[in-house]
């Protein structure tokens, strides 16, 4: 923790549950910063908060995943429970019960967050017995260990979970194996990782770092989380490898707040590792969806509010503390140590011209088998639809809330940077839901996880939000059809990505599904 | 020499000069809200979106490159700045005729220049905290567009680091280095930069209200 | 003739007194304008017209009422002056309660003798916010300023007779 100021701040969140005022001024003088500095993370990040919390801090994930699955319901029934209104304290200060977006157990929601700590498969009979818990004041660590189990649900498994042995390539040869392997990024841009990392060693620098971006906020992404549980090593091998690579001597695991219950686990795996010339930290997010985007990240390592930096300079050459860094995702890196440990040529054979090796997908919504799919790029939708037992299909966005949504038609579409690329969140929609039901989700998304820094999307992501609100609510007219369409044109003055591709979902929703969205509009 | 396209016209640049500057050296008008020479380009208010070879970019951030082809002044981006304005009017409080500021704002300059005459968008009417307690100098949260002028004025020219950006999304709001939050409590003085970039009517000295009749502003 | 409606909703009048400013230009218009429903005629309710000029914003059902009235008579819907277009000054009320407004103006007021919120049920409810008249109804033109200039009313009027689209120039734009 040091003297980090978003670790610090957790830290008194968890204590105090909450960070009084006075605090804020400790912490700032302490560290020599200004209050606004302290005070701006308080007030940026969503599991910090200014106003004391209950001593149970409740957090429903409100990804569409689980809304599909009821936590709506749920949600209501804990707050009547313990005779709570959302997000307001009970006057006792026993708890509090709110929302927070997607937890990363689409494929075992309802989840929820309790102190932090993730939930998962929520019932009826689940809800009322935390209530009563909760009630008898009993800590959550004596709470049934069931509560707390996260499965993996792993459903296949490709060259990624193999065993590679093979000798340890290293430096410019590692560079070579990986450019010939075609490996790109995993979190979504697909950068070549090869050419990022020679940048990163050839940019001019006193210090250099390497950093995992284990953020996953995307709404139905997961994999990554299974990959810290099972592939940790691997992932630190592939760390390390970077920084023997560019000559970094320290790294940074990023690591979402909401994946907080790895903790004892990720500090076993790192107290493991014997590695004196690169040692590696863990960063705890603090729930912000954007501090998965790079420079946001590194804004956050920083301790300062996650507002995404000005670009170029690329991390690159002007990364955290303004030197040369790589940041890359948790596969990626994965991939990165297989290939060095014999993997290249195997990889180089998959997948498509483009998009070479395989792609650890995250299935959830209307199927059968809900988990983690590593498949060849160049995999069908209707291929993944018949092995995750998904019938009577009517819809599937790939890609999370900023992807695309596609229609039955467009099932023979690939995975691929070429055709769909997608870090991996793959979410089914039966012909009995309502994509009225997921716009509203995701506007609602945008508007809650927009940083704020830039015009469209700070005030764009509010007014697609306020025009799917008013649609649900069947209040909706044409012009607010209208408006989530030209708002496209708008939101790409973005800033980042975020704001860019905000009314993407919506969109492809409204045009695919119009005759959901008649009932909004009068 | 090196040289990009600013809507037709051949510009040379210097390496390093970003879109916006070498407009500006060539007397070509890019409008811009959060950008002032002098200061480090913040890339907030996006109303210097130009397109690039064909992808939208904020002038004051990007920099020139040989051979670009910049877009400035097309339909696509009239309409792209028009709703940028109508957002920074729906999202704050901006009743010009009760603004000290106007006829000197730079807010409701670029929207006249944009010929804006309505909000399209449904106004937000926010309830942001009003700061009267400095015996000389007034916040009024509601006007503020966060383009961080004041900001980095205070720290960088006047040395004292007042002001500061805090919340998120559209909670996004100035703050005051203090104990208290409150610029009584801070060493801010009237003749402060941070008090004079303000682009509107956010910072405000007190007791100059309505000084210079309509007609003779900055603007009029 | 050009049949013309005008109405103040939650405004001050002070656009239609600009209105009046056009001063001698004002007579060459009525040769051509036939004055429907406005303060300036004293008619009370509104028949089919060609143009509805509507100064003010909403803060009152009363004015929701006279506003789609004009919407369903007029052919063309101007929004004229801040208040019509944005709420104006009577939204500076927004930033406080219903509540708290009531208290102020009719229970802790300074000068206030016989204090008590008025009642009566002729009076017209009031809204919770006051809001700018383009999110009831569909506005056709806009009329900017506080008061728009007079010249701006001659500018509309004139392109409106003509059967053409508005400009206004950049020096007729103003907010204040
Ligand atoms: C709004 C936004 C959110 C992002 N979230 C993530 C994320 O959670 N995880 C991730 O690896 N990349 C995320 N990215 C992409 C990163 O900016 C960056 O491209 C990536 O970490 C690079 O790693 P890679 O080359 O290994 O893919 C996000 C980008 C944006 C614009
Ligand atoms: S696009 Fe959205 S998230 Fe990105 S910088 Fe702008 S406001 Fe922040
Ligand atoms: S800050 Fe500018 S735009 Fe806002 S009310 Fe004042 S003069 Fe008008
Ligand atoms: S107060 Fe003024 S200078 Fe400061 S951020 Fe707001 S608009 Fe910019």
């Amino acid at each position: 923790m040091g003297s980090n100021p978003l670790q610090l701040l957790i830290a008194i969140q968890k204590a105090f549950n909450h960070v009084p005022d006075d605090a804020i001024c400790r912490v700032a003088s302490a560290l020599g910063l200004p209050i606004s500095r302290i005070l701006g993370d308080v007030e940026f990040y969503s599991f910090l908060s200014r106003e004391p919390l209950g001593t149970y801090s409740v957090l429903m994930s409100d990804s569409i995943t689980d809304w599909m699955l009821g936590s709506r319901e749920l949600f209501l029934r804990l707050c009547g429970n313990l005779g709570v209104s959302p997000g307001v304290t009970r006057c006792d200060g026993l708890a509090t019960v709110g929302k927070t977006s997607c937890t990363g157990m689409c494929d075992q929601g309802p989840a929820l967050l309790v102190n932090g700590i993730a939930v998962a498969n929520l019932t009826d009979e689940r809800i009322d017995a935390i209530s009563r818990l909760m009630e008898k004041q009993i800590p959550p660590v004596a709470w049934p260990d069931e509560y707390f189990r996260v499965e993996s649900n792993i459903r296949r498994r490709g060259w990624l979970f193999q065993d590679w042995q093979g000798p340890i390539l290293e430096g410019e040869v590692l560079l070579q194996e990986m450019t010939d392997a075609g490996l790109r990024g995993r979190g979504g841009a697909g950068f070549p990782t090869a050419k990022k990392w020679a940048s990163c060693r050839d940019a001019p620098g006193s210090e250099r770092y390497v950093v995992c971006n284990a953020d996953e906020g995307e709404p139905g992404t997961f994999k990554d989380r299974v990959l810290l549980q099972h592939c940790a090593g691997r992932l630190f091998e592939g760390m390390a490898l970077c920084a023997r690579t560019v000559g970094a001597k320290r790294g940074f695991l990023y690591v979402r707040g909401e994946y907080r219950y790895l903790e004892a686990h990720l500090e076993a795996q790192l107290a493991a590792r014997r590695d004196a010339d690169f040692e590696i930290e863990l960063h705890w997010g603090a729930g912000a969806y954007i501090c998965g985007e790079e420079s946001a990240l590194l804004e956050s390592i920083e301790g300062k509010r996650g507002i995404p930096r000005v670009r170029p300079p690329f991390p690159v050459t002007f990364g955290l503390h303004g030197m040369p860094t790589v940041v890359d995702n948790v596969e990626t890196f994965c991939a990165a140590a297989a290939i060095a440990a014999g993997g290249g040529s195997e990889f180089r054979s998959l997948g498509t011209a483009g998009s070479c090796g395989t792609k650890l997908l995250s299935v959830s919504g209307d199927c059968a088998r809900p988990g983690i799919y590593e498949y060849s790029f160049g995999v069908s939708v209707s291929q993944i639809l018949e092995d995750c037992g998904a019938g009577n299909v009517l819809a599937v966005q790939v890609g999370g809330a900023a992807g695309s949504c596609l229609d039955a038609s467009e099932f023979g579409r690939k995975i691929c940077f070429e055709d769909l690329p997608t870090s991996g969140s793959v979410m089914v929609f039966d012909r009995t839901r309502d994509m009225r039901e997921a716009a509203l989700n995701f506007s609602r998304f945008f508007a809650h996880e927009s940083c704020g820094f830039c015009t469209p999307c700070r005030v764009g992501t509010g007014i697609l939000a306020q025009a799917m609100e008013r649609i649900s609510e069947g209040r909706g007219t044409e012009e607010d059809i209208t408006e989530i369409g030209d708002l496209g044109g708008i939101l790409k003055a973005s800033h980042c990505g975020l704001g860019q591709s905000a009314n993407r979902a919506v969109r492809d929703m409204l045009r695919k599904f119009p005759e959901h969205f008649e009932g909004g509009v009068n | 020499m090196k040289t990009v396209s600013l809507d037709g016209a051949v510009v040379p640049f210097a390496e390093g000069q970003t879109v916006m500057e070498c407009a500006l050296a060539a007397n070509i008008s890019i409008p811009h809200l959060c950008f002032l020479p002098g200061f480090l380009p913040h890339g907030s208010c996006r109303l210097c979106t130009v397109k690039i070879d064909g992808r939208l970019a904020s002038a004051c951030t990007q920099p020139a490159m040989a051979g670009q082809h910049v877009e400035i002044d097309t339909e696509e981006l009239r309409q792209v700045r028009l709703s940028l304005l109508r957002m920074l009017f729906v999202e704050g409080n901006h009743y010009c005729p009760a603004c000290e500021k106007s006829g000197s704002c730079r807010l409701q300059k670029a929207a006249y220049d944009e010929g804006m005459l309505d909000l399209h968008y449904r106004p937000w009417y926010p309830k942001r905290k009003m700061d009267a307690s400095h015996p000389d100098v007034l916040i009024d949260r509601d006007r503020c567009i966060f383009c961080e002028l004041c900001v980095k004025a205070s720290r960088d020219v006047d040395g004292k680091n007042i002001f500061g950006i805090s919340g998120r999304g559209i909670d996004t709001h100035l703050v005051v280095n203090s104990k208290s939050g409150l610029l009584a409590d801070t060493d801010i003085s009237a003749q402060d930069r941070a008090v004079e970039v303000c682009p509107v009517g956010a910072i405000l000295v007190k007791g100059r209200g309505f000084e210079i009749p309509i007609g003779k502003r900055l603007y009029d | 003739m050009i049949r013309l409606a005008t109405c103040s909703l939650a405004g001050c009048f002070g656009c239609h007194m600009s209105f009046l400013d056009m001063d001698e230009k004002f007579l060459g218009f009525v040769e051509r304008v036939e004055f429907d429903r406005s303060p300036f005629t004293d008619i009370k309710s509104i028949g089919k017209c060609d143009i509805g000029l509507v100064e003010g914003g909403l803060c009152n059902e009363e004015n929701l009422a006279v506003l789609k009235e004009f919407r369903e008579n007029c052919a063309i819907l101007v929004a004229v002056g801040a208040c019509a277009i944005n709420g104006g000054i009577p939204a500076m009320r927004n930033h406080f309660s219903m509540d708290e407004c009531l208290a102020e103006a009719y229970l802790d007021g300074i000068g206030i003798e016989n204090p008590q919120i008025p009642s009566d049920p002729e009076l017209p409810v009031l809204l919770q916010k006051v809001c700018p008249v383009h999110e009831a109804v569909r506005i056709d033109y806009f009329l900017p300023g506080c008061p728009p200039p007079a010249g701006a009313f001659e500018v509309l009027l004139e392109a409106l007779l003509k059967g053409e689209k508005p400009e206004l120039p950049r020096k007729l734009i103003h907010y204040d």
